[in-house]
């Protein structure tokens, strides 16, 4: 099974965010940056489904240079190869144009199986993974918490409000992973060392025979206008003392000051 | 262009989910703005006498389509329906609700129709001829303001919980009229096997008005019984941060937090939690936040409305009589 895994490089979610100057962007100077977390358990997935039935996991990910560091990443987890879109016309692109630049390059190859975390943490958009499948023409499984492979389908658990749907569905189809589905391998010494050997595959946009066009003409249907900090929460109170007195005061105060009681 | 708004409706067992009223109301505000009108579409298998009900929540017009195939969410079945009605009335925007049916179809949606698509808004606005958004980013460390671009369809995925629903009026009338729908079954390439229902007495945690949420500090699962009283006195749903749930505490169905489910009550009681970055990223947002923590420099406090200083112990039982106490007076 030829599966391919789509990685996106994201900034820590530990580590604090500071906004430019000009409120157009995010300071990436000093910013540490990783694997978004959900892909890890997307490769992870693929992983495990190469060691049961075979096949090959290929990592995909289109963005800036820094971002061959999330492929290194994959690979010393254990991908087999690795593909970096990378173009300055990716730099204004939305995430409709991420995937479809994706998609020109997976429908250059034979493919069972997409991958895609169910978001990437930085801005949670969850839109690259569904739009991908409808590029491809393929079906879709979103949030997944359980993957069973058949014979030419899979069997995928999703969580909806209230419940857990079972999905069977055809494959070639995009996947994408909630955290719950596996827990990701830490790259082994060896895995670390192959990675830093096996190369990284780089591709334009112009090599795909694709251009996304001018952001500003269009392209991009979207745009960020400006980033802010969230608006400070008042300052509450804190009660301290007897149990039973804060509980009553608390009470009081939920009733007659917040009124949600 | 028409400056109508359209509200994807979500039907669950026959009924519009409450973020269906939510976005409605929404869309009311939005389509006076632009002097057009308030449109829901709802699909579903034996909704045909949802109009009146919608109708009295502000819709101009309802259009439904009604298919023993629409009975259950199918990415394509619902593609086939929806895509078609778009592509030919061109509204000017579309709400859709941020659920895991409006998660999985607005992004697909947009990509057919080549429309814009920002999900997770928090408020849409119209500014000047513009649509702006905000929406949390980085964990919650910043909040991003967007627009639309061109004059494509716009579709924008809304959080729950965040806008009230419009006061009912059924005085209120609306034109109501069938979709026409024509469905290859073979065409439906995800198919729904089964849903489980997740046995719990209260709301989801993303429609609840109010939640009880424990973290570390609740030592094991046995205490979470402690929240369930709580909860069960106060109406609330419960949740969790995220050690309960890598602990094996309770299923990962209970996480609020980056890695979890972001969620938006107007009243958040955090029992044990200390208040994480990625915890926080998940909660934040709730009107009001009650921390019951014993250590004074948790984090949480930093974020607390209301902050208890002391043993979750302790507290937790006295609250739910406190809280039982009151319901018995008031009701």
């Amino acid at each position: 099974m030829n599966i391919v895994v789509c990685v996106k490089h994201v900034p820590d979610t530990e580590a604090p965010i500071r906004i430019q100057q000009d409120g157009r962007g995010i300071d990436e100077s000093a910013l540490p940056y990783v694997v978004n977390y959900y892909d890890e358990h997307g490769i992870e997935e693929a992983l495990r489904i190469k060691e049961r039935v075979g096949g090959t996991v290929t990592l995909i990910t289109a963005g800036p240079a820094r971002a061959a560091q999330a492929l290194r990443t994959g690979l010393a987890m254990g991908a087999d190869e690795a593909i970096h879109i990378e173009d300055p016309t990716l730099d204004g692109a939305d995430h409709l144009g991420v995937a479809r630049a994706l998609a020109a390059m997976i429908s250059t190859r034979p493919c069972d199986l997409v991958i895609c975390g169910k978001l990437a943490t930085d801005d949670n958009a969850a839109i690259v993974g569904p739009a991908l499948a409808e590029y491809l023409r393929i079906p879709q499984a979103t949030a997944v918490t359980k993957l069973e492979l058949g014979d030419g389908k899979a069997t995928a658990h999703r969580e909806i409000e209230g419940a857990v749907e079972v999905l069977e569905v055809a494959l070639p189809a995009v996947i994408t992973v909630e955290r719950s589905i596996n827990e990701p391998r830490y790259p082994s010494l060896p895995g670390i060392m192959k990675a830093k050997r096996t190369p990284i595959t780089a591709k334009t946009l112009g090599e795909l025979g694709f251009a996304l066009g001018d952001a500003d003409a269009g392209a991009a249907h979207v745009e960020v206008l400006e980033y802010t900090k969230p608006p400070a929460r008042p300052s509450g109170r804190v009660l301290e003392g007897e149990p039973a007195a804060m509980v009553k005061e608390l009470v009081r105060l939920l009733r007659e000051e917040a009124k949600v009681l | 262009m028409s400056g109508d708004v359209w509200v994807l409706a979500e039907i669950a067992d026959g009924r519009p989910r409450k973020i269906t009223y939510e976005l409605m109301g929404s869309a009311r505000e939005l389509a006076d703005a632009l002097d057009g009108q308030v449109v829901v579409l709802a699909l579903g298998s034996g909704i045909a006498g949802l109009g009146d009900e919608l109708a009295a929540y502000g819709a101009d017009a309802v259009r439904i389509a009604d298919d023993p195939l629409l009975a259950q969410y199918t990415t394509d079945a619902y593609m086939a329906v929806v895509e078609p009605v778009l592509a030919v009335e061109q509204p000017y925007l579309v709400l859709i609700g941020s659920t895991a049916v409006g998660r999985d179809l607005a992004p697909r949606l947009a990509a057919r129709l080549d429309a814009g698509v920002i999900t997770d808004c928090a408020t849409v606005e119209l500014v000047g001829e513009q649509v702006e958004v905000t929406r949390p980013v980085m964990t919650r460390k910043a909040i991003a303001r967007m627009a639309f671009r061109g004059d494509g369809i716009r579709i924008a995925v809304v959080l729950p919980n965040v806008h009230s629903a419009p006061q009912q009026d059924p005085s209120h009338v609306a034109v109501v009229a069938p979709v026409s729908v024509a469905i290859d079954p073979a065409a439906i390439r995800t198919r729904v096997l089964e849903v489980k229902a997740i046995a719990r007495d209260t709301l989801p945690l993303t429609e609840a008005d109010i939640i009880v949420s424990g973290g570390r500090g609740l030592r094991g699962p046995e205490n979470f019984v402690l929240l369930n009283e709580l909860a069960s006195a106060l109406g609330a749903a419960v949740g969790s941060s995220r050690p309960p749930v890598d602990s094996g505490w309770v299923p990962h169905d209970y996480e609020i937090g980056q890695t979890g489910k972001t969620v938006n009550p107007q009243l958040y009681i955090a029992c044990g939690i200390s208040g994480a970055p990625q915890h926080l990223a998940g909660m934040s947002g709730s009107r009001y936040i009650v921390a019951i923590n014993k250590d004074p420099q948790a984090p949480i406090f930093g974020v607390a409305s209301y902050g208890v200083v002391g043993d979750l112990f302790q507290v937790l039982p006295l609250l739910t009589e406190e809280v039982k106490k009151l319901r018995s007076t008031a009701g």
